[in-house]
């Protein structure tokens, strides 16, 4: 077996020098009925030749976004990553490396965590970020908790503009915390009164920007409702790209900004894994979920970094910890903070006008198509369509074509009959005019 | 005639009339280490005894601290607040939490004087 | 703690060992690196992209007013920078890792290759089911192998870590619970649990009782009895425990937690000592969750990503999280909402279907050690540890007698009236060129030093390891005879791109976060959000 180093004479002088007869021995402490004296019942060992071959295999049997017209968004977006960060982030320094509680030995990783919490910080427009959690759906989950903590209210409030999986994960964790929620339908052309419905029992509104549908709101009036009522503004970005365009959630009023961090250096990869974003105002920062790297000196006076403020944390605070929350997104975060030091403040600003000036080309386009209506007023590089008749089969009969033309609204709200043909179309930078020309034709000729 | 009384939970309380100065004995502070973090009740809201009544961290131990009495939050010391390292500095002086009016001056009938909570130390090693 | 900050004070500072200072400030492969931040050259970019053709902006006027503050750099200087970060960390790559607990194994690179193939890695998770068939393939074959593996009939692979499969199990625990119409309101947790274990079962509202070790490093079984009741919703244990023993009352345990009508649930951050020879539902356990990038080898990444599969009993399957694969009438389908067979899921744990990537790296290794290899991974695992055990029997002080499954537990008995603390030991070994082992945990022994080999180190690796710990101990023994002192341990490391660094002062002004120079006048904490480069809130500045 090419990964276990000892040779079989090595296994029988350690048993020798261990004083047992057989590895059985070793074993002796589980239950008789339990030990396995037999192989189980699955494949015997592989060379790389034959995995490689079987999982080729069924790699081949999905279509790669790559090899077709791709407009799907929806809280995943298909951008380039460049080759250096995928060269970089396979460091085995980096790649096989642990939770940097050794501080001596793992400067490398708490240096790129420190800088992944600035490029955060300034992107939302925040005061602190902390080193990541696992996506952007758990990071909403974990600031409606965080609000709940920091206000000792018990009740969110959660726009019908706000992704549907987020919603549900959200759910979720109230659910068995035993917080309240107070849940807005689904809002396609936004209109929902969610000020009306801050009171004095409110922790916290969650809305997001830009919203599920792709529409862009100023949320400082809502915001300044929320402080007036001591409630909390929590925004959510599912395309992170898009604040290189668009006003930061701090500039609005945000209180927390929990946010998908995927556009930036990770791959799509069927949903995972990602990077949660999770950013706040420096007040609250003892409130916070999940690990934060602090500035510090050494013993020689020189600048070095640390994780801090771990009193927080489950090792240390145990059933009193913010969260239970132990691993964060450490390479993800690595591939974010490179993949963003190489756009820099003038690509990460080109590339955000790339997309929207790509988006709206495609929105331009398929509005022309006879019965096809854009919902939005205003979008970066995701919109919603309002077509001729439910879009679930329109995007599967594009598919059998080769076109992945976008998310029909259905599958995140099935049964709703008002939402079926609404269709949720993304273009990024990946995106071609022989794309959009193709996914012109292509829609034109489904709706036909 | 020293009044200082003591509790299993390291904490220190010394009567002054009708209020009691609270704080973590010299010993806490030692075993806790540097601490780097305290976080106080507000002023007024009353407290029972044996439940919580303050936070203090070091850089890798949090430790509720415990109301040894029951009573109304009347003063709090917002010097620990803004520089720690005066509870390691003078944990029974300077270094105090909070002052509790006595709800039920007889609580402090139970507690240590302060030669039986050296003896309880002692037994901790 | 106090015994370093006085080791800090007293040396003097910029004694940098070896003596001479260089020009640059750095030495040999030990460079300094600024941070991003400070190698700003504006307008630089490391990426070329064309600029778009001009179009009618549809912002709804809410376009970006202010620079965001982000640094330029080119490609070179940007590969410059990480790689010289990377160069300061320690990996499984370069030496033996042996935290125990957190199973530092060798991260074949077959499974890179394998997760970055198109077919997976530019695959969207919400494109059409019959586009993404393979993929559904692969999560179903994982599923497959870990319930062969577990013996249990269902496996939930959203969770995306060990501490949130943990959520996942109790949640379901609850759930099946209420099914029942069976509100309980306590969970019992070993002292020597993982602190994920308490702050999960919190987090699902439950209230925490802690059960005490025994002699012999394992659960208390009267103990446990005694506090089992008509109120208690679950037991959470590790098995093999994080003292690094097998629980051998573990049949008992589980019947007394079901007399008690209690699940039993099993953190299996140790599974990497049994697969393929115990299978955990034979030992009559509920709930178990499975650290992919522990057991199954996918790379740790510096403290993530994660994942955690929980394998689930008959009774909580029906609980699982969204969403579920089901195998349909046109192949692999997805129940993403909780209705039809779903209708008892406790909901969804996270977007869309999981560590898609971690999956496809664990089924590589899975596929590569087979049932065969598989199986002489956690034998290979506790050999290994019982070698070393009997190897540093007399050099350091084993916790508890007996052998060991894949990871030994030392506690500080070895170090006393030395002046050298667990703290200390683990340092001096950072200079002998080793990562140091767990300390401090688990909490029931003192000054734990917890060393877990793994399977993937050789003979001779695991010799080199043991001469430099008895050296060490022999080092620290020979402080009570009058010889050297305890300096030496404390000033260590001394060769590491950093010295011991002040956690203290970390804590005490937190600065989380870069921020230009600009006088200490300049704004406050709360009035100019869009802290740009020129405007920096003066809150965290205070230390500079």
């Amino acid at each position: 077996m090419r990964y276990l180093p000892l040779t079989d004479t090595d296994r029988r002088e350690m048993l020798a020098a261990i004083g047992v007869p057989s590895i059985d021995a070793l074993f002796a402490d589980v239950p008789a009925a339990a030990r396995h004296r037999d192989l189980l019942d699955l494949p015997l060992a592989m060379g790389e030749i034959e995995v490689e071959r079987r999982l080729a295999a069924m790699a081949a049997k999905n279509t790669s976004a790559g090899a077709a017209p791709c407009f799907l968004g929806g809280g995943a977006y298909r951008h380039h990553i460049p080759a250096a960060v995928d060269h970089l982030i396979q460091r085995g320094e980096f790649l096989t490396s642990y939770t940097p509680y050794q501080p001596e030995l793992a400067q490398g990783t708490l240096q790129y965590l420190f800088e992944f919490q600035t490029q955060v910080a300034l992107l939302t427009g925040m005061e602190v970020a902390n080193a990541s959690l696992y996506d952007g759906a758990t990071a909403c989950a974990e600031a409606v908790a965080m609000a709940g903590r920091v206000t000792r209210r018990d009740k969110a409030v959660l726009s019908g503009g706000l992704n549907p999986q987020y919603r549900a994960v959200c759910e979720t964790y109230a659910r068995f915390a035993g917080n309240a929620l107070a849940i807005q339908d689904a809002a396609p052309g936004g209109g929902e009164d969610l000020a009306g419905l801050v009171d004095a029992d409110t922790a916290c509104v969650v809305v997001q920007h830009p919203d599920f549908y792709g529409e862009i709101r100023d949320y400082s009036a809502l915001a300044e409702i929320c402080h007036k009522a001591g409630a909390l503004l929590v925004v959510v970005v599912t395309e992170i790209l898009s604040l290189g365009a668009i006003r930061p959630p701090g500039e609005m009023g945000a209180d927390i900004v929990a946010a998908e961090g995927q556009s930036f250096g990770n791959a799509l990869s069927f949903g995972g894994p990602y990077v949660g974003l999770f950013a706040s105002r420096e007040k609250f920062v003892r409130q916070m979920p999940g690990r934060l790297v602090g500035e510090t000196v050494d013993a020689e006076g020189r600048r070095g970094w640390v994780l801090t403020l771990s009193t927080r944390e489950q090792h240390i605070r145990r059933e009193k910890a913010t969260s239970n929350i132990c691993t964060n997104a450490g390479l993800c975060a690595l591939a974010f903070t490179i993949h963003l030091a190489l756009l820099g403040e003038a690509g990460l600003t080109r590339l955000a006008r790339l997309n929207h000036a790509i988006a709206v080309a495609a929105a331009e386009k398929l509005v022309a198509i006879p019965g096809v209506q854009l919902v939005n007023r205003s979008f970066f590089n995701e919109f919603t369509l309002r077509l001729p008749r439910p879009a679930a089969p329109v995007v599967e009969t594009l598919a059998a074509r080769g076109i992945l033309g976008g998310i029909p609204v259905s599958r995140f709200y099935p049964g709703r009959a008002e939402l079926d043909d609404l269709l949720l179309v993304a273009a990024t930078e990946m995106v071609t005019p022989e794309d959009i020309d193709r996914f012109d034709a292509g829609l034109r000729e489904v709706l036909r | 005639m020293n009044t200082t009384r003591f509790t299993r939970d390291h904490e220190w309380v010394r009567p002054e009339g009708d209020v009691a100065v609270i704080g973590i004995t010299d010993y806490a502070q030692s075993q806790l280490g540097d601490v780097v973090y305290v976080e106080l009740p507000e002023i007024g809201r009353t407290v029972e005894q044996g439940k919580e009544a303050a936070v203090v961290e070091s850089a890798k131990a949090a430790s509720e601290v415990y109301a040894p009495v029951s009573g109304e939050i009347v003063a709090v010391n917002d010097a620990i607040v803004g520089d720690p390292a005066k509870v390691n500095a003078d944990a029974m002086g300077e270094g105090w939490f909070i002052k509790i009016r006595l709800a039920n001056p007889t609580e402090l009938d139970a507690m240590m004087d302060e030669a039986a909570y050296q003896e309880f130390v002692a037994e901790q090693h | 703690m106090s015994d370093w900050s006085q080791a800090l004070s007293s040396r003097p500072a910029m004694d940098a060992p070896g003596g001479m200072a260089t020009i640059s400030g750095n030495r040999g492969l030990q460079i300094e690196e600024k941070l991003l931040f400070e190698q700003d050259s504006p307008g630089h970019c490391g990426v070329d992209l064309p600029e778009p053709p001009p179009f009618g902006a549809r912002l709804g006027g809410l376009e970006r007013r202010g620079p965001i503050g982000l640094p330029g750099l080119s490609e070179p200087q940007i590969v410059r920078h990480f790689t010289r970060l990377s160069q300061k960390n320690y990996a499984i790559d370069s030496g033996l890792y042996p935290l125990g607990s957190c199973t530092m194994k060798h991260n074949p690179r077959l499974n890179e290759k394998m997760a970055r193939l198109p077919g997976f890695a530019d695959l969207h998770p919400l494109q059409p089911e019959g586009t993404v068939q393979g993929a559904l393939e692969l999560v179903d074959s994982l599923a497959h192998w870990l319930k062969v593996l577990t013996g249990m009939p269902a496996v939930a692979l959203s969770p995306a870590a060990g501490a949130h499969g943990e959520l996942c199990g109790i949640m379901a625990i609850r759930a099946a619970l209420e099914a029942r119409g069976d509100r309980r309101g306590r969970i019992l947790v070993p002292e020597s649990a993982h602190g994920t274990n308490p702050a999960t079962a919190s987090a699902c509202g439950y209230t925490i009782e802690s059960i005490p070790a025994n002699e012999r490093g394992r659960v208390d079984l009267a103990a446990l009895q005694a506090k089992l009741g008509p109120d208690v919703a679950a037991l959470m244990l590790t098995n093999p425990n994080t003292c690094g023993l097998f629980e051998d009352e573990i049949i008992e345990i589980a019947a007394a937690v079901h007399r008690a009508g209690a699940f039993f649930y099993c953190d299996g951050a140790n599974f990497n000592a049994i697969v393929g020879r115990v299978r955990p539902a034979e030992l009559g356990i509920d709930a178990l969750h499975i650290n992919l990038h522990k057991t199954f080898s996918t790379p740790h990444g510096g403290g993530g990503p994660g994942s955690g599969p929980v394998a689930l009993a008959a009774e909580l399957a029906p609980h699982a999280p969204l969403p579920w694969i089901v195998h349909g009438p046109e192949g692999f389908a997805l129940v993403e909402h909780p209705d039809g067979p779903a209708a008892r899921s406790i909901g969804r744990l996270k977007g869309f279907h999981g560590q898609m990537g971690m999956f496809i790296r664990a089924l590589a290794y899975m596929m590569s050690h087979g049932a065969d290899g598989l199986r002489q991974v956690a034998e290979d695992a506790v050999l290994n540890a019982n070698y070393l055990r009997v190897k540093l029997a007399d050099a350091l002080s084993v916790a508890f007698p007996g052998i060991c499954m894949h990871e030994v537990l030392f506690d500080d008995r070895f170090l006393k009236d030395t002046g050298v603390t667990t703290l200390d030991f683990a340092k001096a070994l950072i200079d002998e060129g080793f990562h140091p082992m767990t300390m401090y945990f688990p909490l029931v022994v003192h000054g734990a030093l917890l060393i877990e080999p793994t399977e993937t180190e050789s003979k001779a690796a695991l010799d080199q390891f043991v001469g430099v710990l008895r050296g060490l101990a022999e080092r620290a023994q020979s402080i009570k005879k009058g010889a050297g002192d305890a300096a030496f341990f404390r000033a260590a490391p001394q060769f590491t791109p950093r010295r011991r660094l002040d956690e203290t002062g970390a804590a005490r002004k937190p600065v989380l976060r870069w921020r230009p120079e600009a006088p200490a006048s300049t704004g406050s904490a709360d009035a100019p959000r869009d802290a740009g480069r020129n405007r920096a809130p003066s809150l965290v500045d205070e230390r500079s």
